[in-house]
């Protein structure tokens, strides 16, 4: 079942929309940003309200890279692996990330605070090596700036 | 380090930036109405037909910021107008900017919102369509926050909604945020995407402005190409072309990254020289880095060797020059980076990109994609190059549904024939010879650490 | 590339261009690049297209030196198989499954090189039409699980065209046999029936051939008989019982001695039924049918033959402008009409792709725009199906309530100056009724239906189906018998008749679905009714019973059956799986299944079809009207001695009935030839002939003759194209998968060379009118052409408004498409798919009545006592009932009947 305020947020955004399934994905985005991730009972709970099948919620879901299948921690890394952050040396910025939580892209650390995972370019290629935690942007990065914005994660 | 704004120059001069606020903060509407702003909306509304501002555009000879630089009003010109017309039709204008280097639409964006609103409107209203979409990527939640914020105050000064400005025109803008992939960006697959179907590409016919979103009449426009629009319809035609040093005419956002000592994106008369740009703009090289290549727009667009940045950056010079302008926002390849380990970097991106439809794509960038991670690792073959060769033709244009994979075929093979040298020579070696990135000429032999101390 | 270039008017296409070889070379080696080397264990191999492909475009060296990506698969239920590693990607199984059949629970999954075809988890496939994915699928991602379970290679089948014996419809198949077991079906292209698909019940029905419920033998009450000495006894008595009549021919009439009865069969060919009524005389054979049944299929024929609405072919459906379904249940009834008329509303013409420049071949295309059209379907039955959530609207209410909406719309087609003279809108409630009678009575005839006051739901509804219909140049009505009500029937054909039709018929083609394969046929041929026979034996009239191919406690009270069997000393029944009938039968002779006989069928909108015989059955299995041969000659009768083969039985046929005559027409005959050879089943590739009996004897036995097909049970034969109706096996030379078919079309899509097989037994007469020339094309875009002026005084009048009563409930018959046809109910991986035995209700029924979903209800209903778990059917109107059709094991049962709720003091 969807949560009240997810049932409010879904709802506010079907008149974007002539079809109601056009919004599933904002829908998906919703009930991620409320549940951490989209676990195979939120699809249900999503395909429900909206009437659609959920292998149709599940494809578009598992096309997408903003939408997590699995559970993430507490934080998600989103570290750009595009070209200009390649230029910029983001794979020492990734092996130093990776050294300092002790895992490897795609996984989350033991006490659940971190997900690491890569993304595409963040248009953030003025301030590469870049990347996201969570909603926030981190540009110009260095060992020593990674390790300030990491300690600022509880 | 960064250069983000052009304050105090004349609205006149360089219509794009001139609103952006010197602070740093977005532009309000009341610093976009002092900069002139909504003017053009109002002209529109009052005293031109719809079809008058599709000329406007037309005459203005503004082409697609997107990329691919078709005709802005060619494009809508195709939409069907008038009473016989569809009753429902669709602007969309496309804040997906995913592409590897790009990262204007967000300083337009970021730095006033309301530009995009008036320009979104003037579309809205030259097509008379009723609604428009912005389709924002998964990541800006802060061109998400200021363009709601934009489009409230918007609609309280009467510029959207019921009978703007007393007209007999109505609309409503809403955000679309994207559940994340390149493939988004492209114009058939976003409307799938928004559609919340499968972003795979449309064939076309139908044509988007015939049948597109939800198969009606579409207009897709990239954020900067909608930007644009205000001051032509403000200027006029005319001035608005002056304002470029080429035919081509008007200004638009240059931008540069990469190892130099200002990064950002600047509003320049269209025609600047890509020398302009990189040495008076972005401030040249950092010291101890020389320039090797320019990937001038984007990462769907050829290399620019160093010895030629002269180049005259619009888009029929650059064509002419055989390289392609893309989205203008430039990537400069400095003399520490291994060009091999940049084009595996880029070919990765497109094969982890590719939507999985057409067979020459998902077949052939993964295998690409494996051959030069063998060749930069020193597994490759001198007949890999004749490989790659092969690969560039069967993923190149008119063999694929759509223009992912060919772009990817452009960086590649322009890095085939313009580092020819440094490929033989991986394969030669079997490893590769550069150091880390980043790494300043001092600091660097050119034989390298070594197989262990390379990346 | 020519595959990504528009075409237009004038373009030359270079396939063997260089680079274009090379191209496609390069697509082949990329397709492989993840492809499994599995071709030797795999159940495509030898029909697969990547493989055909492969060789063709010469791909042998792999130069992709990576790993493969490899991917977990599902259990998707009895039907199909699930093996993803041999995906290429192709989008097929999705365009087909989710596009065509109208799927949900499937999709495509990931993207890139890594895209995922299937369902979230594991779970039988929903869809109806499931099985086509089988050959849908270029590659063995989905395959044919039943032929998995007995495997054998595709060249090693001995195939024939066969027609579907599992409902009306008469979808054309292929059936192949390997070491005397029926493996598989395919779907055979027919553009004017089934086209390139078939229904999950016609693919995976075929087991109940090789069931354990099959009669291989004869059985005898003294057993110890061989099967002649069986049919000597048997003749003798059929002599006698028939000579006493001869006898007392021209004497004076006496108190007549017992004689025969005959009772045919729907699901037996028209040349069975007809021997049997050539044998036991006209007057004494009975269809077999249930009584009910059979006034509604005669009646069927009739309005069919009446016209002027003809039957539409599939092509018919396809060019409608808008389809109104009337009290079918299609996904059930008639699953390949419920998938054309899915496929029909998703890319029917109009003009919206014409004016975007979208060309027909363009299905995506088309598709998206259709979707976003408003929907042309318009759906009025008893309870909610699954082609309700394409309908523009549905309109659910009680079988005489149907027939009144539909009479109420023909008259609203005409009452701009015409009258309502018959139908008015159905009223639920009380109030509303009266209402309306009030109303009649005020306005007069010409009163508009939504003339006065607030209008009531009904006339709201009324005038939107009113609306959608006058608007509609090229409508097609869809009707049958399925919910057992004569009214519907009449109203449905009545309301055709006020429709206009496709030029130059004179009224909206009416497709009228019958239950079984040769129901039509049947009724054709005509014959008494079951319960007359029941009287003659009754009364002592009938010495032998001859039943063949039926079970008759489907068809009658078994209180009834049982005292027919008896009366009627000796029962004979013939027949190839075992029934209840057999029971109280003297013998039972072994008949050949549909697999094992030639014969014709006749399809519910009239079509004869030819289906030929797959495999030789062990002796003494035999085709039905031969055993009626033998036993004529044992009783030596003139009628049927002289039926050697059975191109005998269709001359006999076709002289005696010249209405029935083109049936032995639909396809050559035995004698003939294509350049002095016959047809093989087998394939060229056939394998292993010289060693199949090496364990019995190492000579190779002689193939057996096939008398009554010009197909041979042998790989010799003519090897090119047959003529359409004798096509074995879709084979040209390098495409061995089912991509050949193209090769056997005129063009792609188009009918098979020289004409889709079949021909119609009915025509309406073709009425002669006057249609303006613009009318006359044949595109759905022309203008409205006349309104056939149909007299409305001609119109049935309506029945009685249905009426919830308290403490009865109307029960209507449910249809199941795994569960309600007999046979197919006998292959296990249909009868797994089955519901058990239930009541449904609606749910305000079931509140009132203090039921429960699952929990059993004791209901009585024609004087049976039945305890069944409840299953509520919010769909159903108030006040009626549903009950499952045809379940094994249930009783016959009546349908519409009324059902008495017990309560449980024991009071009804
Ligand atoms: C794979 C792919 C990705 C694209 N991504 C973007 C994008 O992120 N933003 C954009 O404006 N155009 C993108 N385009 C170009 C669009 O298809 C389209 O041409 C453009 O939005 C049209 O706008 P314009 O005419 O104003 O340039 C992409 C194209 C392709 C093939
Ligand atoms: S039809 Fe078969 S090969 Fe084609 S995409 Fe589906 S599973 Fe893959
Ligand atoms: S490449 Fe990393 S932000 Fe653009």
């Amino acid at each position: 079942m969807l949560t009240d305020s997810e049932r409010r947020e879904i709802e506010a955004t079907l008149h974007h929309y002539p079809h109601r399934r056009s919004a599933a994905a904002g829908a998906m985005r919703t009930v991620q940003r409320h549940r951490g991730w989209l676990s195979d009972e939120a699809l249900a709970d999503i395909a429900g309200f909206l009437g659609v099948s959920v292998e149709e919620l599940d494809s578009r879901a598992t096309f997408a890279n903003m939408l997590f299948r699995r559970p993430v921690g507490r934080h998600v890394i989103l570290i750009c692996d595009s070209d200009c952050c390649y230029v910029m040396a983001y794979e020492q910025m990734r092996d130093h990330i990776a050294a300092r939580l002790g895992i490897g892209l795609g996984e989350t650390t033991p006490d659940g605070r971190f997900t690491f995972l890569p993304i595409v370019c963040l248009a953030q290629c003025d301030h590469a090596p870049a990347m996201q935690i969570d909603d926030d942007f981190h540009g110009d990065l260095t060992p020593e700036r990674i390790d300030q914005i990491l300690a600022s994660y509880d | 380090m960064t250069d983000r704004h052009t304050t105090g120059v004349s609205p006149d001069e360089r219509p794009l930036t001139a609103a952006f606020r010197a602070d740093g903060r977005p532009a309000n509407i009341a610093d976009y109405e002092a900069a002139g702003g909504y003017e053009a909306l109002r002209t529109a509304l009052r005293e031109l037909a719809p079809a008058e501002v599709t000329k406007l555009v037309s005459d203005s000879g503004l082409r697609g910021r997107g990329g691919a630089g078709f005709s802005t009003g060619g494009k809508w010109s195709h939409v069907p107008v008038g009473d016989m017309a569809p009753a429902i039709k669709y602007v969309v204008c496309n804040g997906d900017e995913m592409e590897p280097g790009s990262f204007k639409d967000r300083h337009l964006i970021e730095g006033n919102p309301h530009l995009l609103i008036e320009g979104m409107a003037l579309a809205c209203y030259a097509i008379q369509a009723r609604t428009g979409y912005i389709f924002l990527r998964a990541q800006y939640d802060k061109p998400y926050a200021l363009l709601t914020q934009a489009i409230a105050e918007a609609k309280a000064k009467g510029y959207l909604g019921e009978h703007i400005l007393g007209s007999g025109f109505s609309l409503e803008i809403y955000l679309h945020v994207s559940i994340g992939r390149y493939m988004c960006g492209e114009a058939s697959a976003m409307l799938n995407a928004l559609q919340s179907d499968r972003p795979n590409p449309r064939w076309r016919p139908p044509h988007m402005a015939s049948a597109g979103l939800w198969s009606r009449p579409t207009v897709v426009n990239n954020v900067e190409s909608l930007c644009c629009v205000p001051p032509i319809v403000r200027l006029g035609p005319e001035r608005w072309k002056s304002l470029g040093l080429t035919d081509e005419g008007g200004t638009r956002m240059y931008g540069v990254s990469g190892r130099v000592n200002r990064t950002g994106a600047w509003e320049l008369p269209v025609g600047t020289p890509m020398r302009e740009v990189i040495e008076q703009h972005a401030g040249g090289m950092r010291d101890g880095f020389a320039l090797r290549a320019v990937l001038p727009g984007g990462a769907s667009t050829p290399f620019v060797p160093a010895e030629a940045i002269d180049v005259i950056m619009d888009f029929d010079h650059m064509k002419e020059a055989g390289y392609s302008l893309g989205t203008g926002t430039a990537l400069l390849v400095d003399d520490s980076v291994c060009p091999i380990g940049l084009v595996r970097n880029l070919v990765r991106f497109f094969a982890q990109e590719s939507c999985g439809w057409c067979t020459p794509c998902w077949g052939g960038l993964p295998w690409a994609a494996d051959v030069l991670n063998d060749i930069e690792e020193g597994r490759g073959r001198l007949s890999d190059l004749d490989l790659l060769e092969e690969q560039c033709w069967f993923m190149g244009e008119d063999m694929c549904f759509c223009d992912l994979a060919p772009s990817a075929t452009k960086p590649l093979g322009a890095a085939l024939k313009l580092f020819r040298d440094d490929f033989e020579r991986h394969i030669r070696e079997e490893r590769c010879s550069y150091g880390p990135v980043g790494q300043p000429a001092g600091q660097r032999s050119l034989r390298g650490p070594g197989p262990d101390g390379g990346h | 590339m020519a595959c990504l270039t528009r075409p237009r008017e004038g373009n030359r296409v270079a396939i063997s261009d260089e680079e274009a070889v090379r191209f496609r070379a390069t697509v082949i080696e990329l397709l492989m690049i993840s492809h499994p080397h599995d071709c030797p264990v795999c159940d495509e191999g030898g029909e697969c297209h990547l493989q055909d492909m492969t060789v063709m475009t010469g791909h042998v060296y792999r130069r992709y030196p990576y790993r493969k990506r490899t991917f977990e698969n599902h259990d998707l239920g009895p039907f199909v198989t699930h093996e993803m590693n041999r995906c290429i990607q192709c989008y097929r199984c999705l365009r087909f499954y989710v596009d065509y059949a109208g799927g949900h629970d499937f999709d495509a999954f990931g993207l890139r090189n890594e895209v995922y075809f299937g369902r979230l988890r594991d779970g039988a496939l929903d869809s109806e039409f499931s099985g086509n994915l089988v050959e849908v699928c270029p590659v063995g991602v989905f395959d044919d699980k039943t032929l998995a379970a007995h495997y054998t290679r595709k060249w090693d089948l001995q195939t024939a065209p066969a027609v579907c014996a599992f409902c009306g419809r008469g979808c054309n198949t292929i059936a192949g046999e390997r070491y005397g077991e029926l493996r598989r079906v395919l779907n055979r292209f027919n553009g004017e029936v089934n086209g390139y698909f078939l229904c999950d019940r016609g693919r995976y029905a075929y087991e109940s051939v090789n069931g354990a419920e099959r009669v291989r033998k004869p059985i005898v009450g003294l057993s110890g008989l061989s099967a002649s000495e069986l049919v000597r006894g048997l003749g003798a008595r059929l002599e006698s019982a028939l000579g006493e009549r001869r006898v007392a021919v021209g004497a004076r009439p006496r108190v007549a001695r017992p004689r025969p009865v005959g009772i045919g069969s729907p699901r037996a060919s028209l040349e069975a039924n007809f021997a049997l009524k050539r044998l036991v005389g006209a007057e004494r054979f009975f269809l077999g049918l249930a009584d009910g049944e059979q006034t509604l299929v005669e009646r069927a024929a009739e309005l069919l033959r009446e016209g002027p609405s003809p039957a539409p072919t599939l092509h018919d459906i396809e060019a409608a402008d808008l389809v109104l379904v009337l009290g079918e249940d299609l996904t059930n009834t008639a699953p390949m009409l419920d998938f054309s008329v899915r496929r029909w509303a998703r890319l029917r013409p109009t003009v919206a792709e014409e004016r975007l420049g979208i060309a027909r071949w363009n299905d995506a295309g088309v598709g998206a725009v259709k979707k976003e059209e408003p929907s042309a379907l318009w759906l009025a039955t008893t309870h909610a199906g699954k082609l309700d959530e394409i309908a523009a609207e549905t309109f659910h209410a009680a079988p005489d309530d149907l027939a009144r909406f539909a009479l109420a719309l023909a008259a609203a087609l005409d009452s701009k100056g015409g009258s309502r003279t018959a139908g008015e809108p159905p009223q639920k409630s009380r109030s509303a009724k009266a209402r309306s009678a009030k109303r009649s009575a005020a306005d007069g005839p010409s009163a508009s239906l939504t003339a006065d006051g607030p209008a009531s739901d009904g006339d709201a509804r009324l005038e939107r189906f009113a609306a959608a219909l006058r608007a509609a140049r090229r409508p097609v009505v869809i009707s049958g018998v399925s919910c057992g009500s004569l009214a519907l029937l009449e109203a449905a054909a009545a309301l055709a008749r006020a429709l206009p039709g496709p030029p130059p018929a004179a009224a909206a083609p009416l497709a009228l679905v019958v239950p079984e394969v040769n129901s039509m046929g049947l009724v054709l041929l005509g014959g008494g009714r079951l319960s007359e026979a029941f009287r003659l034996a009754a009364e002592g009239d009938v010495e032998v019973a001859l039943v063949i191919e039926n079970d008759l406690y489907r068809r009658a009270p078994a209180a009834q059956v049982e005292a027919f069997l008896k009366a009627s000393r000796t029962a004979i029944v013939i027949d190839h799986v075992k029934t209840a009938t057999m029971a109280a039968a003297a013998a039972v002779l072994p008949a050949a299944s549909w697999a094992e006989a030639t014969g014709t069928f006749v399809s519910h909108e009239g079509r004869a079809q030819r289906s030929f015989q797959v495999m030789v059955p062990p002796r003494p299995v035999q085709p039905t009207w031969r055993w009626l041969s033998a036993l004529a000659s044992a009783a030596r009768l003139p009628a049927g001695q002289n039926w050697l083969r059975l191109d005998d039985v269709l001359a006999e046929l076709a002289r005696e009935r010249p209405d029935l005559a083109p049936a032995a027409l639909v396809a050559p005959n035995a004698d003939a030839r294509v350049a002095d050879m016959k047809i093989p089943r087998q394939a060229s590739r056939y394998s292993g002939r010289t060693a199949m009996h090496a364990d019995v004897s190492v000579f190779e036995p002689t193939p057996p003759d096939d008398h009554d097909a010009p197909l041979s049970f042998s790989m010799e034969g003519y090897r090119d194209e047959p003529p359409a109706p004798l096509v074995t096996r879709f084979h040209a030379p390098r495409w061995n998968s089912v991509q050949a078919l193209n090769k056997f079309q005129q063009e792609v899509g188009g009918p098979l060379r020289g004409g889709d097989p079949g021909v119609r037994l009915i025509e309406p007469p073709a009425v002669p009118t006057s249609i303006p020339a613009a009318a006359q094309s044949s595109t759905a875009v022309t203008p409205s052409p006349p309104r056939p002026a149909a007299a409305p005084s001609s119109r049935p009048a309506p029945p009685p408004a249905f009426r919830p009563a308290l403490d009865r409930l109307l029960a209507v018959p449910l249809h199941h498409i795994y569960g309600s046809e007999e046979l197919s109910m006998l292959s296990p991986p249909v009868a797994g798919r089955a519901p058990a035995a239930y009541v449904a209700l609606n749910a305000l029924d079931a509140e009132r009545l203090g039921a429960r979903e699952g929990r059993p209800l004791k209901v009585t209903l024609d004087e049976l006592h039945l305890s069944l778990p409840v299953r509520i059917v919010a769909s159903l109107p108030e006040g009626v009932a549903g009950l499952p059709v045809g379940l094994p094991g249930q009783p016959f049962v009546a349908l519409p009947a009324e059902l008495e709720i017990e309560h449980e003091d024991g009071h009804a």
